[in-house]
């Protein structure tokens, strides 16, 4: 069972809705001993993320989701929910996130083209880094497939992490992966049959289900 | 590189497609529900469904299109049509929706758009204006198209995504039906004034109307239409395709 965690944040039907098409069972929930007895876990969010992370700790899934992912369960960020796994955030101020992985989330503004347009929206392509080997997300993803991207802050300082840049006018971070931690800026419920095979390679690490 | 984007519009009337010419003789198309899989299938990059009903079962059964096609279709939904308060956006974002456009219910309640922004990110909200050429400029017009608000199109866009739209479709109503290419005049003009992204509506006929537009004005990031794509007059991976050779970048 994968539990998508609701926290307040966003709306999570079409993630469900994903997971059920790929014939994943799935459960959007609140409730730590849920979260404690799934197989893997999903951290969505949209929004800002100081009222996100704050709605994470005072929910107290924060500290479920630290524990969980300490324990070697699959936890997969999407979005706003894998700018959480960082340590910090410089949205509107600085603001913790779960420091579950190393690095920062600033805007990407200043390292873009002033004629860039942002937030990114859009469907834009991925590219793995030639230095690590493909990560297991992307077993069925080609370098230059396209996915979607909704955002403005990106995961910046976090080299040793990244699994999958993609380009906008600069490379900004993707995809990140250490041991069971991953996360994917884009939406893969939102990005086709691409997305679609990140979710299938997701329900895949760490084993069958 | 970031792709220009296809996006096919589903008129929807007591659960049913529809399509009019200059926004009127509506003619029956298709099952949304079938359709929307379909153009999935062809690579559309986002589907937008206009909800074009008035009464309260027709609403429902939208709503029941809307969760059927989230439910089996992952790709970007926006929708709009009806949306006036707060509440309509909950209502479809919990069916499904991932953008909501608001176009007469901004005219009448400016105040809908900031507090929308505030409540679901400027991400969620689409404006969507309905624009004729008039006395050498652009007026916006309400209740699809068929009231002249007097206000000054250009004008309303600007303020729209100042309080807070984080896209616009620009609908020509100029153009819309007669299969003569984009309104290109009208969207420079617009792509000018806004930062956020612009998806041109409105006079697609052929492949080469989108080359066109995306050559033209560099700054569009998206095309969309309804008739050519449901009577099969343009096929979307041929489009994609011919927009490839020509050297814009899209996703295949």
């Amino acid at each position: 069972m994968i539990a998508i965690i609701d926290y307040g944040v966003g709306n999570l039907f079409s993630l469900r809705s994903s997971f059920h098409f790929i014939g994943a069972e799935a459960c959007v929930s609140s409730d730590p001993d849920v979260l404690r007895k799934a197989d893997r876990l999903i951290l969505p969010g949209v929004g800002a993320f100081a009222d996100a992370a704050a709605k994470l700790r005072e929910s107290g899934l924060a500290e479920v989701v630290r524990e969980e992912a300490g324990s070697g369960k699959p936890l997969m960020g999407i979005c706003l929910g894998m700018q959480m796994l960082f340590e910090r955030s410089l949205e509107y101020g600085e603001h913790m996130g779960l420091g579950l992985l190393p690095g920062s989330i600033v805007s990407m503004e200043p390292v873009i083209p002033a004629n860039f347009k942002v937030p990114h929206i859009g469907w834009n392509q991925l590219y793995f880094p030639a230095d690590k080997p493909k990560h297991a997300l992307f077993s069925q993803a080609k370098e230059g497939d396209h996915v979607y991207f909704v955002h403005t802050y990106y995961a910046a300082d976090c080299d040793s992490v990244v699994i999958a840049n993609t380009d906008y006018g600069a490379p900004l971070t993707a995809a990140v992966a250490k041991e069971n931690v991953m996360g994917c800026q884009f939406h893969p419920e939102k990005s086709g049959p691409v997305g679609l095979n990140i979710l299938r390679a997701f329900c895949r690490i760490g084993g069958a289900i | 590189m970031l792709a220009k984007r296809i996006i096919p519009c589903l008129d929807v009337k007591n659960g049913r497609v529809v399509k009019g010419v200059n926004f009127l003789g509506l003619h029956d198309v298709s099952s949304p529900v079938d359709l929307a899989r379909r153009y999935s299938d062809h690579g559309a990059d986002e589907l937008v469904f206009y909800d074009i009903t008035a009464s309260a079962e027709g609403r429902q059964l939208f709503t029941d299109v809307l969760r059927k096609v989230a439910a089996e279709i992952f790709i970007p939904l926006t929708v709009g049509g009806g949306i006036n308060t707060l509440d309509d956006f909950d209502r479809v974002l919990k069916c499904g929706a991932d953008k909501v456009s608001v176009n007469s219910g901004a005219l009448r309640d400016p105040s809908l758009i900031s507090a929308a922004a505030r409540k679901y990110g400027d991400q969620c909200v689409v404006l969507s204006a309905d624009v004729k050429r008039q006395d050498g400029g652009w007026r916006v017009y309400a209740k699809g198209g068929r009231e002249d608000t007097g206000r000054d199109a250009i004008e309303w866009i600007r303020s729209c995504v100042e309080q807070g739209a984080g896209e616009v479709v620009l609908n020509s109503i100029d153009a819309d039906g007669v299969k003569t290419g984009f309104d290109l005049e009208m969207l420079e003009a617009v792509c000018s004034v806004v930062q956020v992204p612009v998806i041109a509506s409105g006079g697609a006929g052929s492949m080469n109307d989108f080359i066109e537009l995306f050559r033209s004005i560099p700054r569009v990031d998206a095309g969309l239409a309804a008739s050519i794509f449901h009577f099969d007059e343009v096929a979307i991976p041929d489009l994609k395709l011919c927009l490839h050779q020509a050297g814009i970048p899209v996703r295949l």
